[in-house]
């Protein structure tokens, strides 16, 4: 009975093609190891935040007047609401601990090399509409580091040459971050962003399983293939990878819960404390920080005395990882089998990340300027580096088969 | 659609024009909803000036008033204050208020204030780097901000200086001085921000 319900859709929506296509019959290599988590935990906060959110938008109230009344509605009056909230807030901190996780994976293993080229684009598209769906979302408490946040970075349009300040205008929809501001920020955060990521994930993952995936030794495993076409170290996605992928869920799931339960404003990281102030226009708070997300790209903007330029800085930090396909010349993907020169540039780079991301979150002062400025010149740097450094690479001859 | 069309140019002419035309009316539906993000009618109607008395700031402090949402700075200013204006001006960026849109005609002096009550300084407290709300910080060589710190205002988000007329020092972030909005004496007690001689008549 339900056999003969099962084909009667199946001849005419193509469900087992789909299921085998990308899951049951979709091969994979065998050897990933912890960094392979990271996609599909995104997926899975991905979701979560869309649940979560749309509960959210049920009790929530996107006016200037009522913004920051209905968030404490929902952390105090509704059933569970507290519950929804920290989820959702917490969830976007887990969202970019996981993506940056993700990016240095590829980073590591090559995965942006040929043929894998518009997989990373993808990605990195993806990154960008993240920050904007993040920085809009932050909004909508309308408390005082919402309110400031959104007048620091739409102030960053004004510093366009000629069209700037009316861009900066077009965006706010007033003369200042106002009820318009937040009113259009809600429609894009939940509605407009949310149907773009939608659509870029679905582009990331068909991209990726029309190539296949990289693996830690960066070996294709489509050039070894047996008599019945399966690449002999490939190992169907389903049940092997989804069982694997469920048990770093449930491990996520734990550290997220601890997080949830017993640290949701993550010290002042996740939540800042000023954001529990309600949005006043005529007082900046004393020291004003990003999300811990956005502080990397924050000190970059900071450690650039001019505000032209310290955008055109902060923007670029993010454009550039779209052609690092192609500043890295070498044709070894898998960082197991590169230079010495290579990994550390990668290390300087990722530490540079981190510093920069500490830095973002302090208060100005003449050291951390200086520091902010050697940490960004090491963070270009890398690009710089990788693009000479894998010209004339000595690497390890990389093996025929998986390890 | 045949595989060979019989008159292939005429095709690819058509069809050049076709999505010419197209695009054309693609852009022209784009207009309403990129204008819509414009600022409404409501949101251009409420410029209305602001009447505040100065009466009585007593001299060194500061006093905020909201004008279109944003935040205006009074300071009475002392003559200590007044006199370290012309000590610093090597280190300032436009020292002598030469950038016209930060402040209206009558500004364009040490002070950036009505000749008649050059005491007052009256600015729109928004750093004209990312648009936080400097911090009035009048006291002498505090411990952070130096020995030569003459008094004036200090963005806490990253880290610009304005001395006591809000010019700007070099070497910050912000670009131009603070902005001088548009205001009037109505009596020598009540300055109307955002009002014009006009008012006065």
């Amino acid at each position: 009975m339900i056999k003969d319900l099962g084909k009667w859709v199946d001849d005419r929506l193509p469900v087992s093609r789909f299921w085998n296509a990308h899951l049951a019959k979709y091969y994979v290599p065998h050897n990933f190891n912890f960094w392979y988590y990271f996609g599909s935990l995104l997926l899975v906060v991905f979701v979560l935040q869309i649940v979560t959110g749309i509960w959210l938008t049920m009790s929530y109230k996107p006016s200037a007047e009522n913004a920051f009344a209905s968030v404490e509605y929902i952390m105090r009056d509704v059933e569970w609401g507290w519950l929804l909230r920290y989820m959702h807030s917490t969830g976007a901190s887990f969202f970019f601990i996981a993506v940056y996780l993700h990016i240095f994976r590829g980073m590591m293993y090559g995965s942006y090399k040929k043929p894998r080229e518009l997989i990373w684009i993808f990605g990195v598209l993806i990154l960008l509409v993240l920050m904007a769906e993040a920085f809009m979302g932050y909004l909508l408490p309308w408390g005082q580091m919402s309110y400031w946040g959104a007048q620091v970075i739409i102030s960053l349009f004004s510093s366009v040459p000629v069209i700037g300040p009316d861009l900066a205008l077009w965006v706010r929809g007033d003369y200042v971050v106002s009820d318009a501001t937040l009113n259009r920020f809600f429609a894009l955060h939940v509605i407009a962003l949310p149907l773009v990521l939608l659509f870029l994930i679905g582009g990331h993952i068909m991209a990726l399983h029309e190539v296949g995936s990289n693996n830690p030794d960066g070996v294709e495993i489509k050039e070894n293939k047996d008599n019945t076409g399966k690449p002999v170290d490939g190992i169907p996605f389903h049940p092997y990878y989804t069982v694997k992928d469920l048990f770093g869920l449930g491990v996520f799931m734990f550290i997220f819960a601890v997080v949830l339960f017993y640290w949701p404003d993550g010290g002042g990281l996740f939540l800042e404390h000023p954001n529990f102030t309600p949005a006043d226009p005529l007082k900046t708070p004393e020291h004003i920080a990003p999300v811990w997300y956005f502080a990397p790209h924050y000190a970059i903007l900071r450690a650039i005395p001019d505000k032209f330029l310290g955008v055109v800085a902060m923007v670029a930090a993010i454009l550039i990882l779209f052609v690092l396909p192609w500043l890295d010349r070498n044709r070894t993907r898998s960082i197991r089998y590169r230079s010495t020169a290579f990994k550390v540039n990668l290390f300087a780079f990722a530490a540079a990340f981190i510093g920069l991301g500490y830095l973002g979150t302090q208060a100005p002062t003449a050291l951390g300027t200086l520091a902010s400025q050697i940490l960004s010149a090491v963070y270009f740097g890398f690009f710089v580096a990788v693009f000479f450094i894998s010209r004339r690479e000595r690497t390890q001859p990389v093996p025929e088969r998986l390890q | 659609m045949a595989d060979s069309p019989s008159n292939p140019a005429r095709r690819r002419f058509l069809t050049g024009a076709a999505t010419a035309v197209g695009a054309v009316g693609v852009g022209f539906a784009a207009v309403p909803f990129l204008s819509s993000f414009q600022p409404s009618a409501k949101a251009q109607a409420a410029g209305a000036p602001v009447d505040m008395n100065i009466g009585k700031l007593a001299p060194g402090q500061m006093t905020t008033v909201a004008w279109r949402g944003k935040p205006v700075y009074v300071v009475n200013r002392t003559d200590r204050m007044l006199d370290s204006l012309s000590e610093i001006e090597d280190r300032l960026s436009d020292p002598h208020s030469k950038v016209a849109s930060q402040q209206p005609e009558f500004a364009t002096n040490l002070y950036r204030a009505r000749k008649e009550h050059e005491r007052y300084l009256v600015i729109v407290g928004l750093c004209t780097h990312l648009g936080c709300a400097p911090t009035y910080r009048p006291e002498v060589a505090p411990d952070d901000l130096g020995d030569d710190w003459r008094g004036g205002f200090f963005c806490p988000c990253h880290g610009s200086k304005f001395d006591l007329s809000g010019r700007v020092y070099k070497g910050v972030p912000a670009p131009t001085n603070l902005v001088v909005p548009q205001y009037v004496y109505i009596t020598d007690e009540i300055i109307r921000v955002g009002g014009t001689e006009e008012d006065l008549a």
